[in-house]
């Protein structure tokens, strides 16, 4: 380290008085589940119960401000239905009957199946799945590691959420790169080295509702005060969308083709910045003749976009002095990801819009363990199990997860190797992430035993778990901010206590010293996040007072030689450039340019499926108040979004015979859900949106009904099917048509 | 008594209902009453790229301007927690002189 950590000056103790309550400050992670946390000040009573949670105005990350679901937390905290005790299944799995047991009965149980599974089979028997959101990774991948699993990995189809970004940008750039909004320093907006974009593109993401991880969304409202201009592109007119210079409201899937399109302008009309990928980029002529297969008018044909708005924005990017490119999951959703993903970083790439002060930027990393901890205990020999690495060979490089899907399929036919068990934490798979849910079930009900880790109960912990343990939310533990917000350390401190819930990464702690005890010498948590922390120097005591702490950020990293191990200048790949044609994609035997594939099924993929569901569906529409599957039983939360909705345009809806308010059925080849109709003239006639990751906590537990799910999950209708990179899958591109709900199915 | 002021400049309000929570739970109202409640202007379009498309809070009967927070000299829970920082609560007449751009709106407060 060159230069020292910046720290925020506090006006007051990380802990004070005031008047009854005891205000505690820290960080506001995980659960409930958040890509986020901010500062904040939570206030306990005598008895040590939290009452309130104010964002904290010292803190640089949100500045004082909160979304709803930290607002109500503790009405999430002290809710009567959370998981209290450790329970163990007491009928026949889906039965929801439970006993409770002790932490150490529970632990010992796990402990000794897991090792009675390893001497039999091997511990890659056992998978390890993690769902998103919640502050796990370094510990979970720590404790699949430690015990010999190669098999850690979500459940998720192809990885569809940032992975394929960051897959794509750090093959071609060697790193990973957000938009400048000021987050790496601690005075943020004041700084003198930082300028806001005069542009920023808002691509498949609505930053005011969902944001990914480490960016506070209504930043974007900050640039927008500060002179920023918007190029939104999304299927649906958001109201960020309306307040845009450009919109494009395109055609949902086809994001890769309207990217090449935009390059195809910005090369033709030499808008790019010449010295730059003269420079610092290779393989640009080879780019520049692969989008000539790309002209507007076809590019316009494919997308729904009208030719003259893809030109007026290509313009604007390739003569705005300063562009960040702020995405979403829309384009990791899509199936061919991979190059979809590097299309839109040459997008920024060619125009020169790397490393200076509002464009696009390396997130720091406070605590170099996002992408897992632990990686040496696993060995080569168990590495080489890993499932998935002869199908996607990209995930030989520098990825540490087994592949979600060829984890299922592994589980379901027994090759390459049986699996025996699962543990999962923070993932409610058969809810939200899991495609085809009913295709899981019955492969998850053949392993021999489950654990299920959470803070409520919910339809997988139902339906597949033999043990139950009860997760702490973030108010009842200590912590410090791992991955989410990286670009600053900080800490989460303990406030309060729920029956007997204990944190994830005391969960992991306990169990992984029954496992593998020479992975986890700590005694307690805060000695392992002292040895975390022990990286910047400091204890976690230290960084609790005064914390939250920035490190040094220089821009043009690449420029100064920051970035290559050599200290060379350059970017960390081969050719030490932006490889706008991949070495590593083509070692891996792909495509290495950009390129664009049609959805399948889809209209024009899939003609005659198309007159059979003649609506383009949409998925995974994000909502203000619940993240993902969580937050259907917090009263206030729910009241703003009691149902499941589909959004369909008001002359489709005539078309089709629905009206607003009615239930309906959303139904492809694969399966169907029910929606509540919401009219809107947002989107095109011939695309539906719809929310996803239903279940009714008040329903029904046991099975069948199993709170609602099979009428509710979307995901009943998308299959697995990864791209051929392994990264993507059509989540967010389907066909579907909608008919009325009868009465008595709902 | 003089009359106090609310000023929402509402070009950035993006209705994230994060001013009716925080003062749902400040005020330990039930999620169906409310000390400001924002109204949804939209969206229509009104031609071409032009949309009408707005979000507007509105104080209600409920609202005592946080009359407890203030005697412990803090702001009102809604300006705190609005992540627009578009929501200003104060002297009436410094408010008004504020008002220099379209999309504004302040509500005279008891």
């Amino acid at each position: 380290m060159t230069a020292e950590n910046t720290f925020v000056r506090h006006k007051k103790p990380w802990q004070y008085q005031e008047g009854k309550y005891t205000v505690t400050r820290g960080g506001a992670w995980t659960g409930p589940g958040c890509h986020d946390g901010c500062g904040v000040l939570l206030y306990t009573d005598q008895n040590q119960k939290l009452v309130k949670v104010e964002g904290d105005p010292d803190d640089p990350y949100n500045q004082g401000r909160l979304c709803v679901r930290c607002l109500d937390v503790p009405h999430v905290v002290n809710h009567p239905d959370r998981l209290l005790y450790p329970l163990k299944r007491a009928g026949e799995r889906g039965e929801n009957k439970w006993e409770r047991i002790s932490w150490d009965e529970a632990l010992d149980t796990i402990a000794a199946k897991f090792i009675d599974i390893k001497d039999k089979y091997g511990a890659e028997a056992v998978v390890f799945n993690q769902g998103t959101g919640r502050d796990i990774v370094p510990y979970m991948s720590r404790l699949a590691w430690s015990y010999g699993s190669p098999n850690y990995t979500c459940t998720l189809s192809g990885f569809a959420c940032f992975i394929p970004r960051i897959s794509a940008m750090a093959a071609t750039t060697g790193s990973f790169w957000v938009s400048d909004c000021a987050q790496n320093f601690a005075d943020r907006y004041d700084n003198p080295e930082w300028e806001p974009p005069e542009h920023m593109i808002l691509w498949g993401n609505n930053p005011v509702v969902s944001n990914a991880d480490g960016f506070y969304g209504h930043w974007v409202i900050d640039l927008m005060k500060r002179g920023t201009k918007f190029i939104t592109v999304d299927p649906r007119v958001t109201w960020l969308g309306s307040k845009s210079e450009h919109l494009l409201q395109l055609r949902p899937g086809t994001d890769a083709a309207l990217a090449l399109g935009m390059l195809n302008v910005i090369i033709s009309e030499g808008l790019y910045d010449k010295a730059f990928v003269d420079k610092w980029c290779t393989g640009f002529e080879d780019l520049a003749e692969r989008v000539k297969q790309y002209p507007v008018d076809r590019v316009s044909e494919i997308t729904w976009v009208p030719a003259e708005k893809i030109v007026a924005a290509a313009r604007a990017i390739g003569k705005s002095k300063r562009v960040a490119l702020q995405w979403g999951v829309a384009v990791d959703m899509t199936k061919q990801s991979l190059p979809a993903c590097q299309a839109l970083s040459a997008l920024f790439e060619i125009t020169g819009n790397v490393d200076r002060p509002g464009t696009m930027i390396r997130p720091s990393s406070f605590l170099a363990v996002q992408s897992g901890w632990g990686w040496e205990f696993l060995g080569e020999e168990q590495n080489k199990k890993r499932i998935g690495l002869s199908k996607y060979p990209l995930l030989q490089y520098g990825f540490t997860c087994a592949h979600p899907d060829e984890v299922l399929f592994a589980m379901e036919s027994g090759e390459p190797y049986p699996i025996k068990a699962s543990w999962n934490q923070t993932n409610n798979f058969l809810a939200c992430m899991a495609a085809d849910p009913k295709r899981v079930i019955p492969i998850y009900k053949n392993l021999e035993f489950n654990v299920v880790v959470d803070l409520f109960m919910t339809p997988t912990a139902v339906a597949l778990a033999d043990i139950v343990l009860p997760a702490a939310t973030f108010t009842e533990r200590d912590g410090v901010l791992a991955t989410t917000g990286s670009q600053r350390g900080g800490v989460i401190n303990k406030v309060t206590s729920i029956g007997e819930a204990k944190s994830d990464m005391e969960i992991n702690l306990l169990l992984g010293k029954r496992l593998r005890p020479e992975a986890w010498p700590w005694n307690n948590v805060v000695e392992m996040f002292d040895s975390m922390v022990g990286t910047q120097h400091m204890k976690f005591a230290e960084l609790r007072e005064k914390g939250p702490a920035y490190m040094p950020y220089e821009y043009l990293g690449h420029e100064k030689g920051l970035l290559r191990h050599d200290g060379q200048p350059g970017f960390n790949t081969p050719s030490g450039r932006i490889e706008l044609e991949s070495t590593f994609v083509q070692m891996i035997g792909l495509d290495p340019l950009p390129y664009y594939e049609e959805p399948e099924p889809g209209p024009v993929s899939s003609p005659e499926m198309y007159k059979e569901y003649p609506l383009i569906l949409t998925t995974g529409a994000r909502t203000w108040s619940m993240f993902h599957s969580e937050h259907r039983q917090i009263p206030h939360l729910r009241a703003l979004h009691p149902d499941p909705i589909i959004q369909i345009h008001p002359e489709a809806a005539l078309k089709y015979g629905v009206s607003e308010g009615d239930w309906v059925w959303v139904e492809n080849h694969m399966g169907r859900a029910q929606r509540k109709v919401e009219l809107t003239p947002v989107l095109d006639s011939r695309v539906v949106s719809t929310d996803h990751a239903w279940w009714r906590p008040e329903a029904e537990a046991a099975e069948p009904n199993l709170y609602d799910v099979w009428k509710l999950n979307i995901n009943q209708l998308i299959p697995f099917a990864p791209g051929d990179s392994g990264f993507g899958a059509n989540y967010k591109t389907l066909l579907c048509k909608i008919y009325k709900v009868e009465e008595g199915e709902r | 008594m003089a009359l106090k002021g609310l000023l929402i400049d509402y070009s950035y309000c993006t209705g994230c209902h994060s001013c009716e929570i925080a003062c749902q739970v400040e005020h330990g109202f039930a999620p169906d009453r409310w000390g400001i409640k924002i109204a949804e202007i939209g969206p229509w379009q009104i031609k071409g790229d032009k949309w009408q498309y707005s979000y507007i809070p509105a104080p209600t009967d409920q609202c005592d301007r946080c009359a407890k927070r203030a005697q412990e000299g803090k702001t009102p829970t809604c300006e705190h927690h609005c992540q627009a920082k578009c929501i200003e609560i104060g002297e009436i007449a410094e408010l008004a002189a504020k008002m220099t751009r379209s999309h504004m709106v302040l509500y005279a407060l008891r």
